[in-house]
C-alpha cells in the first residue's frame, strides 16, 4: 500500500524535471487537429459502411404515462427503418433502484411506459437519412396521461429530507455560539437550476461486427460506460469496444451516459449497420442532467474584532424522484474558516424534474455564492477589509477535523492578489465611484476546492524509433490530458516532447477514471509516472545485460535518461539503438496508482482569491466586469498554458452564475423554461473583459507521487460571489437571488432612489 | 435536387433532400465535418463558415440556396502540415479547450477581420464616417456570435489581436 510518507519523501523525474517539460507553457498535443477542425468528435468518425440515422422522441409532461402509441405513419414515412418505443424496444438490463457515479449498472432506453419527468426519451426512429429521421420522428403520435407532479423547488422547501446516509456535522453548540455572538448575519441566498451546455451534444455512432460493439460517444468516464452499456446490452464487456478521443466539452454532464449511447448501439444492432444519433440542443436541456437549484442559509456570528464565533451554513437542494444526487453546497464551509461553534448540513427535495447531477465544481460552485458573500456582509458590518476579516480566520488546522493542511496558501492568494489588481483603491463604502452612468466597485472572494485520487493504470511503451507512446483509458474534455501525459511522459522516459505519442478514450486501454472532480491529472498522470518509472526499470535493465550495449554491466541504478540518449557517466548511446537491437517491436511496461492508505490524515485543498471591478449601469441595471484577477494554490502545475486557461474558463463560469445563467420550471409541465442557447445565457466574449489567472509556486508532495493537484472546478469557486460583492460595493445593492439580473438591481435602485 | 457548391476551392455538385441544410451538407455527404452542430439554430456559432467570403451559420441556410456559391470551411483555411496564422495564433495562444466550438470560432474571425477592413460599423461602432479601428471593444462585441462554453473568450481575443495587430 502506498504512503503519503513515501510519495513525499521520493524524488522522481517529475520533481527533478530537468528537462524543464513539467510547468512549461507547451501548446496543445491534438491542437493541429482541432483547429483544422480534424480531431473526429463521436457523431463524425467514419463507420465501415454508410450509417443509417437516429432521432429521439422526448415527453411534453412531467409525470404520467404513455396510454396510446400510433406509430404507423412514422413507420410508413419515406426513408424510416425503424421506430421504437417501450411497447417494442428490445429487451436491456433492469433498471437499478438508484444510481452512483461509480457503480456500473444498466441503463436501458424506453423501458417502461412510465415518464419520470419532461424530455425524458420514449421514441426513436432511424432512418437511412437524418432528413428522413426527423421527419419520421415528428409523425409519432403518443398519447399521454398526466399525472399530478412536484416541479417548483420554492413550493416544497419543507420536504426537504436528509440525503440518505448524511446527517448534520455540529462542532461546539452553534446555537449558544450563535445568540452570544455580538455581530451577527443572517440570510439566505438562492441560486437556480443550470445547464451545463456543451457545445458539443451528447452523440454516438455504433456498429456491430459479428456479436463485438463498436461505438464511439462523448463521455467522460470510458470504463464505466463500457462496463454500463454491456449491462445494458446484456453481453459481455469483452464485446463493448467504447471510445471517446474528442469530446465537446463536458463539465460533469457526460460523467454519465444517455439513450443516445444505448439506442445507437441497439437500433445498429437490429438494422445490421451502423447507426448515428446526437441529441439536439433542446434534449440536452431536459434529456441530460442539470446542476440544481439550492436555497442556503448562512448564519455568521463574530466578536467586535472580527474573530468567527459560530458559522452555519444549511443547504436545501433538489433531485429528481428516483434520485439522490445531492449539491453539498455546505460541504465546503467545513474546510475553510475558523469558528468554535459549526453547524453545516444539507436537506433534500425530490421533485418530478429532469436528473440532477454533477455540475463544474459540484457544492462549491453554488456554495461559495452565498458564505463569501456573507462574510462581505460581516466584514462590512464590522467596518472591517474582507481580505483582513478572512486573514483574521484563518484557520491553523483543519477546521473542522483538526487534521494538518498538506499545504494551505489561501492568505498568500489573497495577499498577492490584493496587491497586483490593486485592492487598496476600493472604497469602503458602496457606491462612491461614479464613471459617466456607470457605478463602479471592486469585489473580491475567496475560493477553495477539494483534491482527489482515485485509482489508475497506464502502460508506456518504447518503440524501436526511441518513440514513447502512453496509452491509458482516460479522456481529454478540453481539460488537457493529451499533452500533460506527453509532457510527463517526456521527462520521465527523457525524450524530446516531439518523440511522445498519447493513446486516450479508449476502452481497451488500461483503465483510469476519466474526467470529473478535478481529479483527472493527479489520477492518470501519477499512473502514467509510475509506467514511466517501470518503463526507465525495464530499458535499464537491457542496457546493463546487452553486450552491444555501452553501459554493458554498469550499474543500472545510475542510468540517466536525456535527450533521447541512456547513459551511465560518459559512457551512452541512443534509447533508440538499444531497443532496436534488443526489442524490435518495442518494449513496454505498465504502471498504476492508488490513493494512499494514509491520505487521509491530512487536509488537501486547492485555493486560490478572486477580485474582481465591474460597472453597473446606473440606467439599464446592466453589470459589465471590467476586470478579474484570480490567484490560485493548487500544487504543482504541470503546464502553465492549459492550467491557466482552465482556471480562466472556471473564472468566466463564475461570472455567468453572477450575472446570467439559470433555468426557471414551467409550473404546469415541468420543462425548463430555457431550452436553447438563445434562452439560456452563457457568458459569450462581450460579457468578458480584462481577466487573467495567476498561478502561485506550490508543491503539495502529501497529494500524490507528482506533488500536483487539480485546477478544472477551482477557477468556478468563489468567482461569482466576487462578483456579487463587486456589484455591492458599486451600486449598494445586495441581490441574494441569482442571477444578478438587470431587472432586479433596476428596482432596487430605484428604490435608493438612484 | 442537384445543387453545384464551390467547397473550398472545388466544385462539388451533390443530389440533395431539399431539407438538407448547408451544415449537414458539409458534414454528411462532403464528409467535412471540421463544421460543427452545437445548437442547429443559428443560436451558438459553431458552424459558422464563408460563403462568397461573408460568415454565416452554415446550419440556417439550406443546402440547395447554394447553388453557385463558394463555401470556405475550417478545412479550406489550413491543414495540420499548414497552418494559416489565424490557426497557428489559436494553437499558441490556447484559444480552445475542447476544440468543439474552435473551427467556427476560426472560420468567423476570418470573415469579422474582412468586415472590419471593409468598414463594416458593429454596435461598438461610435464613428460611422471614419476608418474603424478593432478596438477590444469591437472584437469582442464582433466575436459574440460564437459561443465558447470552455470559456477561452481571453485567450481568442490574444490569438485574433496577434494576428490582426494593435487598433490603430
Amino acid at each position: 500500500m502506498s504512503s503519503v510518507i513515501d510519495w513525499e519523501a521520493a524524488s522522481n523525474p517529475v520533481k527533478e524535471n530537468r528537462a524543464g517539460n513539467i510547468g512549461k507553457a507547451v501548446d496543445r498535443y491534438e491542437g493541429p487537429l482541432k483547429v483544422t477542425g480534424t480531431a473526429p468528435y463521436a457523431y463524425e468518425v467514419a463507420p465501415p459502411s454508410p450509417p443509417a440515422y437516429g432521432v429521439l422522441v422526448s415527453a411534453p409532461i412531467a409525470r404520467g404515462r404513455i396510454a396510446a402509441i400510433d406509430i404507423a405513419a412514422a413507420q410508413a414515412s419515406p426513408g424510416v427503418l425503424l421506430v421504437w418505443t417501450h411497447a417494442n424496444a428490445p429487451a436491456q438490463g433492469p433498471r437499478p433502484a438508484r444510481y452512483d457515479f461509480f457503480t456500473p449498472a444498466p441503463r436501458p432506453s424506453l423501458d417502461s411506459d412510465q415518464v419520470h419527468y419532461f424530455g425524458q426519451q420514449v421514441a426513436v426512429v432511424v432512418a437511412d437519412t437524418l432528413e428522413n429521421a426527423t421527419a419520421g420522428a415528428a409523425l409519432v403520435n403518443l398519447t399521454f396521461e398526466e399525472d399530478a407532479s412536484s416541479v417548483i423547488f420554492h413550493d416544497h422547501y419543507a420536504e426537504g429530507v436528509q440525503p440518505p446516509g448524511e446527517s448534520d456535522v455540529e462542532i461546539g453548540d452553534f446555537e449558544a455560539g450563535f445568540a452570544a455572538a455580538p455581530v451577527k448575519i443572517d440570510d439566505v441566498w438562492r441560486s437556480p437550476l443550470q445547464n451545463h451546455c456543451q457545445m458539443e451534444p451528447c452523440a454516438t455512432t455504433a456498429w456491430w461486427e459479428g456479436d463485438k460493439l463498436t461505438v464511439h460517444t462523448s463521455i467522460q468516464m470510458v470504463r464505466y460506460a463500457q462496463n454500463s452499456l454491456a449491462e445494458t446490452l446484456m453481453i459481455s464487456n469483452k464485446n463493448v469496444h467504447l471510445l471517446t478521443r474528442y469530446v465537446g466539452g463536458g463539465f460533469g454532464g457526460k460523467g454519465s451516459f444517455y439513450d443516445d449511447l444505448v439506442l445507437a448501439s441497439l437500433a445498429a444492432r437490429e438494422l445490421r449497420r451502423p447507426v448515428k444519433i446526437a441529441y439536439s440542443r433542446q434534449q440536452m436541456m431536459h434529456g441530460t442532467v442539470h446542476r440544481p437549484a439550492t436555497e442556503m442559509r448562512v448564519r455568521l456570528g463574530a466578536t467586535a474584532d472580527g474573530k468567527l464565533t459560530a458559522m452555519s451554513m444549511m443547504t436545501t437542494t433538489h433531485c429528481d424522484r428516483r434520485g439522490n444526487f445531492t449539491e453539498h453546497a455546505s460541504n465546503f464551509a467545513r474546510n475553510l474558516y475558523a469558528a468554535p461553534n459549526r453547524l453545516t448540513g444539507h436537506r433534500l427535495v425530490r421533485l418530478d424534474l429532469p436528473v440532477a447531477s454533477a455540475m463544474r465544481a459540484p457544492g462549491e460552485a453554488s456554495g461559495t455564492l452565498s458564505l463569501e458573500v456573507a462574510m462581505d456582509e460581516l466584514a462590512e458590518k464590522l467596518g472591517m477589509d474582507p481580505v483582513e476579516l478572512r486573514i483574521r480566520n484563518e484557520p491553523p488546522t483543519d477546521p473542522e477535523t483538526g487534521k494538518p493542511f498538506s499545504i494551505r496558501q489561501l492568505v498568500r492568494c489573497m495577499r498577492e492578489g490584493a496587491q497586483t489588481f490593486g485592492w487598496d483603491k476600493r472604497q469602503p463604502t458602496p457606491g462612491q465611484v461614479r464613471d459617466g452612468r456607470w457605478l463602479v466597485g471592486l469585489g473580491m472572494a475567496a475560493a477553495i476546492r477539494g483534491n482527489f485520487l482515485l485509482p489508475a493504470k497506464a502502460s508506456f511503451t518504447v518503440d524501436a524509433d526511441g518513440v514513447i507512446t502512453v496509452k491509458q483509458g482516460m479522456t481529454d474534455i478540453g481539460t488537457g490530458t493529451y499533452t500533460v501525459l506527453a509532457q510527463i511522459a517526456a521527462e520521465t522516459l527523457g525524450v524530446p516532447l516531439g518523440d511522445v505519442r498519447v493513446e486516450i478514450g479508449d476502452s481497451e486501454l488500461p483503465p483510469a477514471p476519466g474526467s470529473g472532480g478535478q481529479f483527472g491529472a493527479a489520477t492518470a498522470g501519477s499512473a502514467a509516472l509510475d509506467a514511466g518509472m517501470n518503463l526507465r526499470k525495464a530499458i535499464a535493465e537491457i542496457a546493463i545485460s546487452d553486450p552491444a550495449s555501452p553501459l554493458f554491466g554498469g550499474p543500472s541504478e545510475q542510468i540517466t535518461f536525456q535527450d533521447g540518449v541512456i547513459a551511465i557517466a560518459n559512457r551512452s548511446e541512443r534509447l533508440a539503438d538499444l531497443i532496436r537491437r534488443n526489442r524490435p517491436d518495442g518494449l513496454t511496461a505498465d504502471g498504476e496508482v492508488r490513493p494512499a492508505a494514509d491520505a487521509s490524515q491530512w487536509s488537501s485543498h486547492t485555493y486560490g482569491a478572486h477580485y474582481v471591478e465591474v460597472g453597473v449601469d446606473t440606467v439599464t441595471g446592466e453589470v459589465r466586469t471590467r476586470r478579474m484577477l484570480g490567484v490560485f494554490a493548487a500544487g504543482r502545475i504541470l503546464n502553465w498554458k492549459t492550467a491557466r486557461s482552465q482556471l480562466t474558463g472556471g473564472m468566466i463560469w463564475g461570472v455567468g452564475s453572477a450575472l446570467t445563467e439559470g433555468n426557471s420550471v414551467d409550473p404546469h409541465h415541468g420543462s425548463l423554461i430555457n431550452q436553447d442557447l438563445a434562452g439560456y445565457l452563457v457568458p459569450v466574449q462581450a460579457d468578458i473583459g480584462e481577466l487573467d489567472a495567476v498561478m502561485l509556486d506550490e508543491v503539495d508532495d502529501k497529494a500524490n507521487p507528482m506533488g500536483i493537484k487539480g485546477v478544472g472546478e477551482l477557477g468556478i469557486s468563489g468567482a461569482g460571489a466576487a462578483v456579487a460583492n463587486a456589484i455591492y460595493n458599486a451600486c449598494g445593492v445586495r441581490v441574494r437571488d441569482y442571477p444578478i439580473t438587470p431587472d432586479k438591481l433596476i428596482a432596487a435602485l430605484e428604490a435608493q432612489g438612484r | 435536387m442537384k445543387t453545384t457548391i464551390t467547397v473550398n476551392g472545388e466544385a462539388r455538385t451533390l443530389d440533395l433532400d431539399t431539407r438538407t441544410t448547408l451544415l449537414d451538407a458539409l458534414r454528411e455527404h462532403l464528409g467535412l465535418t471540421g463544421s460543427k452542430k452545437g445548437c442547429d439554430h443559428g443560436q451558438c456559432g459553431a458552424c459558422t463558415v464563408l460563403v462568397n467570403g461573408t460568415r454565416i451559420n452554415s446550419c440556417l441556410s439550406l443546402a440547395a440556396m447554394h447553388d453557385g456559391d463558394a463555401v470556405t470551411t475550417i478545412e479550406g483555411i489550413g491543414s495540420v502540415g499548414k497552418l494559416s496564422p489565424l490557426q497557428t495564433a489559436f494553437l499558441t495562444e490556447d484559444a480552445f479547450q475542447c476544440g468543439y466550438c474552435t473551427p467556427g470560432q476560426i472560420c468567423s474571425a476570418v470573415g469579422m477581420l474582412q468586415e472590419v477592413a471593409d468598414n463594416w460599423p458593429s454596435q461598438e461602432t461610435t464613428d460611422l464616417t471614419g476608418k474603424i479601428s478593432l478596438t477590444d471593444d469591437e472584437l469582442r462585441e464582433r466575436m459574440s456570435g460564437n459561443i465558447c462554453r470552455c470559456s477561452a473568450y481571453p485567450q481568442i481575443v490574444a490569438a485574433i489581436r496577434s494576428v490582426a495587430g494593435e487598433p490603430a
